[in-house]
Parts: C-alpha cells; structure tokens; sequence
C-alpha cells in the first residue's frame, strides 16, 4: 500500500479501471452521448465512481467490424469493485449498439500517465514535466 | 598499393557497427499507451507485423509491454490485423 500513497485518487478497496468502447455509427450523435450516459449511471450505480471521460467522436476503423467502417469512440476512466467489471461486460455484450469493448486494470505507472495526459480536461499538471521526458 | 588496400577493407567494416539501445529506457517511459496509433506504427512493419526486437532494439522488459500495446490497439480497431502499405 505504501508504493501508491503518494498517488491522488487512489483507494485500495476499489480498483481503478479504463475502458474504451466503439459504438455504431447508426446513431445520431445525441443517442450515442445517451448510451454513454447509461453506462456511466451503471457504474455510479454500483458504488464505482468515474474519474474521467473522453468522447473521441466518429473515427474510421482500422478493419471494418459488423460490416461497419467507422464507430464512435468513448473512453471512461473509473474506480469500483472488481466485482462489477464481469457484470459491465456482460452489458457490454448483450448491448447491440456496442461495436467492441475492452476495459483494462490501470496499474501505477498508467495511473501516472493518464494523469499527466495533455488531453485531460483538469490540466493541473503542466506540460513541462512530459517535456523533460520526451 | 592494391594489395594494401584489400588488407584494410575487412576490419574496418566490423568497426563501423552502431550501437543498438533501447529506446524506451533511453527517454525513461515506463508506460506504452495502446490509445496513440501514431506511435505504435514505429514498431510496426508494413504488413502490420510487430517489429523483433533484434532489429528495434527494445529491451525484453519494454517488448513485452510494447507488443500487449499493439495487440490492444487490434482489439480496438485502432491498429489493422493485417495491412498493406501502412508506412
């Protein structure tokens, strides 16, 4: 536990996790947001919390997935019991509108990263620190 | 003089070796981000095919995070399986 009491946001009870996940592009932009927002209740509704979102919006596809070519993109970072993961993916998958989904543990070095990330809306951490690393 | 010259050809083409390093341990990142599709393209050949570390470089410990990075990004259509001319 020590390792990580340095870090902000972290509770050792629940785990944090990142999970990004492509919806169709069947849907109008204010639909999508919804589905977004239904998941993001699931999560607060099962005691986790979110941390972080991105919506990346409509981006092309690597390889066509269900015969579909582009998806919207939505990224959400969260904390909750590592209980509630299997039931997300089970909502994941019986969902028609989700394309593909992965949710990922973040351990502490992805913790650090994803703090200090540019595209992160707080920016309390200056981008001086990254141009020191690169 | 041509005699000389056939003498030296062969050692100082040995010499000439470059150093192969590491580059994540050289800038100190600890951490390969699946999301940035730019980045992981270096380390991928035209085919889509992860680059061996014999040719990149990468130490073992970074090559393993580095490659469950580009399987991710598979996963999540933001990386092809298979590709054809993607540099």
């Amino acid at each position: 536990m020590l390792k990580f009491a340095g870090l902000k946001n972290y509770n050792y009870m629940n785990n944090r996790y990142e999970t990004v996940f492509i919806l169709t592009p069947v849907l109008s932009e204010v639909q999508a947001k919804e589905a977004v927002k239904k998941y993001k209740k699931l999560i607060t509704d099962s005691k986790g919390k979110v941390l972080h979102e991105e919506h990346w919006g409509l981006k092309k596809l690597a390889y066509p997935i269900q015969k579909k070519n582009s998806g919207f993109y939505q990224l959400i970072e969260f904390e909750a019991d590592p209980s509630f993961i299997s039931e997300l993916d089970v909502q994941f998958r019986r969902d028609e509108m989700v394309l593909r989904d992965m949710t990922i543990k973040m351990d502490k070095d992805h913790i650090a990263f994803a703090e200090n990330r540019p595209a992160r809306s707080g920016k309390k951490n200056t981008p001086k620190k990254e141009k020191v690393k690169a | 003089m041509s005699r000389n010259n056939i003498r030296y050809l062969a050692p100082i083409n040995i010499e000439l070796k470059k150093n192969k390093f590491c580059w994540f341990k050289k800038n100190g990142i600890k951490y390969i981000d699946y999301k940035d599709a730019d980045f992981l393209k270096s380390f991928i050949n035209e085919q889509g095919k992860i680059m061996p570390r014999r040719i990149t470089g990468v130490s073992l410990k970074y090559q393993k995070k580095l490659s469950a990075a580009i399987k991710r990004s598979r996963h999540l259509a933001i990386l092809p399986y298979v590709g054809d001319m993607l540099k």
